[in-house]
């Protein structure tokens, strides 16, 4: 049996007074969450805010200065503790291999764990590949490949992990709107299929109030408010008006 | 540099305990060993063919006017074999490989790609440092070996063809097998393994210790070869005074 097929049960996510400065510069002071298992949590801000750094905390590739993350209650220390669960990252750059092909980087998790034979691992990649939109393109370079495809491809060869603990960085930022739509509903499908806790931070309000369960804004380092869309739309706070209601149109532009 | 020491070390000692991995990255080694013969084994020949021609030619004439020309096989042959051979190619190999070591895992690291493999699970120490360690463990003395039968011959064909030195094909390598034993060639093996080490573990550590853009990519290539080659140099003392120990 292919032992990526087992399902497992989902797990919480918790962050307690996490702390991260770079070279003196503060960039997440005291984030505090808590994250069911298998919700869809969305967390929103401005560029720069420090998103991708919580992301990069939450699977242990940054070490926080203080504070501490949580999986089902353990604390995450290092990667050893990570490992025995099944966490899947898509990267806000997509972080593909570039000297390997979008085929053995898409079954990259299933050939290094050696989890099937290759023609498996290939039937498994081109399914998974093509859930995203792609077919074809196994065997090209990531470096001929269009942002958005990269960033499709990521999150195939994030898929292929079949994850408990699924975090996506602007999974939507690069694709037009009509690809946003299919790669939202596929997070959303992937969630309620393996009922995996999803992580996802996003510019992309529409994205974030069509699946999130629970929505954060975290302004400069903090979180500024958590709740569910409803509770985030009718929020009184200027600041998260300001952010979730911000638009162009132009007439409105002073000149 | 050396405040580096201990975490290459460290990186060393996790490389070793992984080489139960040696199968399953069997591809990625044979890879490797592939890329470094092709990168450098003609340069590797020709370098040695003029360092051991330069050392007949400099020491030649010098001899000859002492009547003693009828020992140059078995100059050329020990210095060939057990210093210049090992060390000038490791030199060699440390500005092409240990570059290219620096520069592919450099890169894969600002651009995040040593993320993606530990949110994967996948061990970069397995992945990334392991095939290139014991790819050049096997290439280098394979290299110098090769290097030091062409320093050998380029040390006889300078012998025969230099008018001031005029010795023959057969009266070099006589001098060179009653001079030099087994275990000359063997020390200079031993060294060039240590050198192999150096290179693999400096390139690699400093590879992973990229930030930055590109221009940390560049700085770390420039470091990793800048520091394989310092410590070779300085390994290469302590390794002979060592090596004299066992040669009584
Ligand atoms: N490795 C690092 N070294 C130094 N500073 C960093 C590092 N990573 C992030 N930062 C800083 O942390 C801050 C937050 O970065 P982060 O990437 O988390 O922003 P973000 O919220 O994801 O923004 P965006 O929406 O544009 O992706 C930025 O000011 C950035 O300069
Ligand atoms: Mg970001």
């Amino acid at each position: 049996m292919n032992p990526t097929l087992e399902m497992q049960p989902s797990i919480s996510l918790e962050v307690r007074g996490l702390r991260k400065s770079f070279d003196g510069q503060p960039v997440l002071r005291d984030v505090n969450l808590f994250v069911e298992p298998g919700e869809v949590f969305v967390v929103m801000g401005p560029s720069g805010s420090g998103k991708s750094v919580l992301l990069k905390h939450m699977v242990g590739l940054e070490v926080p200065d203080a504070g501490e993350i949580r999986l089902n209650g353990e604390i995450l220390h290092e990667l050893g503790s990570l490992s025995q669960y099944r966490v899947g990252m898509v990267f806000q750059s997509g972080a593909l291999l570039n000297s390997l092909t979008v085929g053995e980087n898409v079954g990259l998790y299933l050939s290094e764990h050696h989890l099937g034979s290759s023609a498996e691992i290939a039937k498994i990649v081109a399914q998974k590949l093509k859930i995203v939109g792609l077919k074809d393109i196994e065997h090209k370079f990531p470096s001929e490949l269009s942002g958005g495809m990269k960033k499709r491809v990521a999150i195939a060869r994030a898929l292929v992990i079949e994850p408990q603990l699924m975090l996506y960085d602007e999974p939507t930022a690069e694709l037009d709107p009509l690809m946003a739509v299919v790669i939202a509903r596929e997070i959303l499908r992937l969630n309620q299929t393996t009922h995996s806790t999803t992580i996802i931070v996003s510019h992309d309000r529409e994205l974030a109030f069509g699946i999130a369960d629970r929505i954060a804004i975290i302004l400069e380092g903090s979180i500024l408010v958590v709740g569910t869309p409803d509770e985030i739309r009718s929020s009184s706070n200027p600041l998260v008006q300001s952010f979730i209601t911000a638009s162009v149109s132009k007439d409105r532009i002073d000149v | 540099m050396f405040h580096n020491i201990g975490e290459m070390l460290v990186l060393f000692w996790r490389t070793i305990r992984a080489w139960r991995n040696c199968w399953s990255q069997r591809r990625k080694i044979l890879d490797q060993m592939f890329e470094i013969g092709n990168a450098s084994l003609l340069m590797a020949c020709v370098l040695s063919l003029f360092l051991g021609g330069v050392i007949a030619l400099q020491s030649g004439p010098v001899l000859r006017d002492r009547g003693l020309v009828s020992l140059l096989g078995g100059l050329v042959g020990l210095s060939v074999a057990k210093e210049l051979a090992p060390v000038m190619i490791s030199v060699l190999i440390a500005g092409r490989i240990g570059s290219s070591m620096a520069a592919e895992i450099g890169s894969m690291k600002v651009y995040q790609e040593v993320d993606a493999l530990r949110t994967m699970n996948i061990n970069p120490t397995h992945y990334l440092v392991l095939p290139r360690m014991v790819g050049i463990l096997v290439m280098l003395p394979l290299l110098v070996v090769l290097a030091v039968l062409s320093g050998w011959f380029g040390g006889a064909l300078v012998a025969a063809n230099n008018a001031e030195i005029a010795l023959s094909f057969d009266g070099y390598f006589n001098n060179l097998r009653q001079v030099v034993d087994v275990n000359d060639v063997l020390s200079g093996l031993c060294k060039s393994v240590a050198f192999a080490a150096v290179i693999g573990v400096v390139s690699c550590h400093q590879g992973l210790i990229t930030q930055g853009g590109p221009r940390g990519i560049g700085r770390s290539v420039t470091k990793a070869v800048v520091n394989s080659i310092v410590l070779i140099l300085i390994l290469d003392y302590f390794l002979t005074r060592l090596l004299m120990i066992f040669d009584r």
